[in-house]
């Protein structure tokens, strides 16, 4: 069994991050790593693998050949990667990216793909279940837990007040939270051992994928600023006025 | 004159050819990355809390384990990462932008630790100790310091006899490094046979062996020092480590590597340092603005920066000339020196930056003050250092 664990790679979060004033899109020159979320999906991938005598294949989409956050992956524990870069992927939006990573992931031969619920930078949450829809596969969303019985793969999708069991039969496209797992550190023998993993590069010629890119981002406006909080003083009746305070803003 | 002349141009050593600019490796900057991240979620938040508590973190120095950093540079063979000194250099420095009790847990582990055994062990030795020492399920500690021998390490007063089966070793040990944790497993300590010095390995918990009471430290609140008391330890034939009587000059040669990641451990925590300052004058305000807009402050921080420029090239120097299998006594020396008494300075000015902030516990700079001065004494004091040089340079001290 193959299973493709998705990568996206983004710029250092610890940098000054800037969009491009023209395309709206983020400037990805500088530094590249693995976004966060995905070093869970990553983490999931191989503690299944490492259960069912699986492989790990990393799959990224990623300016420039860009392939440090996929080496990260690879120290981790994936045995191999494929990086899809073209020039002409600059600007795709979410659609573009889930054609490629779907016909990608054909590529590889697996048979379930673990990606992130969303990514840290694009944050449009849509790419796992337009992979899926691609691929024609189900798509298990949100998983907090993940296993696989023989052809049957079975998740605990999270909810607001809990989590759902849900299960569909293998090919499967399943997103996992952050936090669902703890991400192992890469171990020095897995970073010497990263550098000698097969990396396949590909451009869309290679895979057969037109450059169509449907939606446009026509502005970005700044969040609102942040109201200050309020203070509550505990003159003994603190408590209640916080359960109040949360029971109207309807947290509890 | 003319002869003169020649005569100094005859002398003229040649210009050793060495690389100006440090490059990294891809595996050397991901090892470093990767220490990095765990120092963020790992080390950072605690590292004030393991201070007020003298507490070792067992499980961060477990997690090191897992990733492999007491193994970097042994061989495979002994589960270790077959890599280069330079990489250890720069884990021990990232470690130490962090905490330097955690710091110097990884670097003696290593260097003081696993080190003789792996460079002065036999087969069996090794097979027994590295193992598990590179994988961090066991820590090893080096007992050379007594409470009447220390620069003077040639002075050691602790004894071994031969018996029928092994040595008979007595005496006591001071300031010893990693020696009395759960996971320490062996303890290397020095002692007098015969006419000579020689080192032995006794396994943690050996009868006749006590480790006293954990030492309250200036700093290094999270490392783990004992003295060790040995009364009539009874080991077997195999804990001769390398060959009898050798034992003073195998200790110096293990000094001279240890010497090169306690100066990468001084330059990270310069860097913390400077870290610290740097943010603190931006933020700080006096007299209708940051403090970091009057010279005699943004001056202090850049006298740092320089100070740690030429510490990362002293100390990457000196791991490459190791590397490179090249003589490195002299440069081990020279970085070891400048990078510790750059960190304590570094450390100084911090506290000064901070101003009354700096000398209230909660301030990380205030760790770091009492932190940096062991610096400038472990491992050979500053006083030693320059006596190293000064005799590479044919001077009889
Ligand atoms: C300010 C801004 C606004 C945008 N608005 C839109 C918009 O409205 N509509 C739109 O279609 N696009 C939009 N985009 C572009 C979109 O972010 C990119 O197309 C992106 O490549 C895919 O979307 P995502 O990062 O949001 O993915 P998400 O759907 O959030 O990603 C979920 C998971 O899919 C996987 N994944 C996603 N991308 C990759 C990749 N390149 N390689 C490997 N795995 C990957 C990862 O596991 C990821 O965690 C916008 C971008 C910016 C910067
Ligand atoms: C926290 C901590 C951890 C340690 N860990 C270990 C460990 O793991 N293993 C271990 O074996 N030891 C360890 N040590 C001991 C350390 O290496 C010694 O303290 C150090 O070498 C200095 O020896 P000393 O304390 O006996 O000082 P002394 O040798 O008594 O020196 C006192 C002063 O005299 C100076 N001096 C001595 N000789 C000369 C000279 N010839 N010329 C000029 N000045 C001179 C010294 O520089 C110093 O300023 C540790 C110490 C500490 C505090």
């Amino acid at each position: 069994m193959k299973i493709a664990a998705f990568v996206k790679q983004i710029p250092d979060q610890a940098a000054p991050q800037a969009l491009d004033p023209d395309s709206f899109r983020l400037v990805r020159s500088g530094k590249m790593i693995i976004d966060d979320s995905d070093s869970y999906g990553v983490e999931v991938s191989l503690q299944l693998a490492e259960k069912l005598g699986a492989e790990v294949v990393v799959v990224s989409m990623a300016p420039g050949q860009e392939t440090s956050g996929v080496r990260t992956a690879l120290a981790m524990g994936a045995a191999s990667a494929i990086v899809v870069s073209d020039d002409q992927l600059a600007g795709a939006d979410a659609l573009l990216t889930a054609r490629v990573l779907a016909q990608a992931v054909s590529r590889t031969g697996a048979d379930l793909v673990v990606a992130a619920t969303e990514s840290t930078d694009g944050y449009t949450g849509t790419v796992p279940a337009q992979v899926a829809a691609l691929l024609g596969w189900p798509a298990l969303t949100f998983a907090k837990e993940l296993e696989v019985d023989g052809s049957t793969v079975r998740i605990k999708r999270q909810t607001e007040d809990g989590f759902d069991e849900v299960e569909a039969e293998l090919p499967a496209v399943v997103s996992v939270t952050a936090g669902s797992v703890v991400p192992r550190y890469p171990s020095f023998k897995g970073i010497m051992g990263a550098k000698s993993k097969p990396v396949e590069l590909l451009s869309l010629a290679d895979l057969g994928v037109a450059a169509e890119v449907g939606e446009r981002v026509l502005g970005v406006r700044d969040a609102e600023a942040r109201a200050a909080g309020e203070v509550f003083e505990d003159d003994g009746t603190a408590e209640e006025r916080i359960v109040a305070f949360l029971d109207e803003i309807k947290v509890l | 004159m003319l002869v003169v002349m020649s005569c100094i141009f005859a002398r003229q050593p040649r210009r050793e050819r060495f690389k100006v600019h440090q490059e990294f490796s891809e595996v050397q900057l991901q090892l470093a990355a990767t220490v990095a991240d765990f120092v963020s979620s790992e080390v950072l938040p605690n590292a004030g809390a393991w201070d007020e508590e003298h507490r070792f973190p067992i499980e961060q120095v477990r997690m090191m384990g897992e990733m492999g950093l007491f193994g970097i540079v042994f061989p495979e063979e002994y589960g270790g990462g077959a890599g280069d000194f330079t990489s250890f250099c720069l884990a021990v420095e990232e470690l130490a932008k962090g905490d330097a009790s955690i710091a110097i847990t990884l670097s003696a582990g290593v260097g003081l630790g696993a080190n003789p055994i792996y460079q002065f062990g036999g087969e069996e030795q090794r097979q027994r100790w590295l193992p598990q020492l590179c994988t961090g399920s066991a820590l090893a500690a080096f007992g050379l310091t007594e409470p009447d021998a220390g620069s003077d390490a040639g002075a050691t007063q602790s004894r071994a006899e031969r018996t029928g089966s092994g040595w008979r070793i007595s005496g006591s040990k001071a300031y010893i490094t990693n020696s009395g944790t759960e996971m320490t497993k062996v303890i290397t300590v020095t002692a007098r046979t015969g006419q000579g010095i020689s080192a032995f390995v006794i396994p943690a918990g050996a009868p006749g062996l006590t480790v006293e009471p954990a030492y309250r430290k200036l700093g290094w609140h999270a490392s783990d020092t004992h003295g060790l008391t040995l009364d009539g330890v009874e080991v077997g034939e195999e804990s001769l480590l390398g060959e009898e009587g050798r034992g003073f000059r195998q200790f110096l040669a293990i000094l001279d590597d240890g010497r090169i990641s306690v100066a990468a451990l001084a330059l990270g925590q310069a860097e913390a340092c400077l870290r610290e300052s740097l943010a603190y004058a931006k933020t700080r305000n006096a007299f209708g603005g940051p403090i970091g807009r009057f010279q005699a402050i943004a001056f202090k921080i850049a006298d740092m920066e320089t100070a740690i420029e030429a510490a990362r090239a002293l100390v990457y120097r000196a791991a490459g000339l190791k590397d490179h299998g090249a003589p490195f006594k002299k440069e081990a020396a020279v970085a070891k020196l400048f990078a510790t008494e750059a960190a304590v300075a570094a450390a100084r000015e911090a506290v000064q930056i901070f101003g009354g902030a700096g000398f209230i516990e909660e301030s990380p700079v205030a760790r770091y003050f009492r932190d940096s001065k062991i610096l400038e004494i472990g491992e050979g004091t500053s006083e030693i250092q320059r006596m190293v040089i000064a005799r590479s340079l044919g001077l009889p001290v």
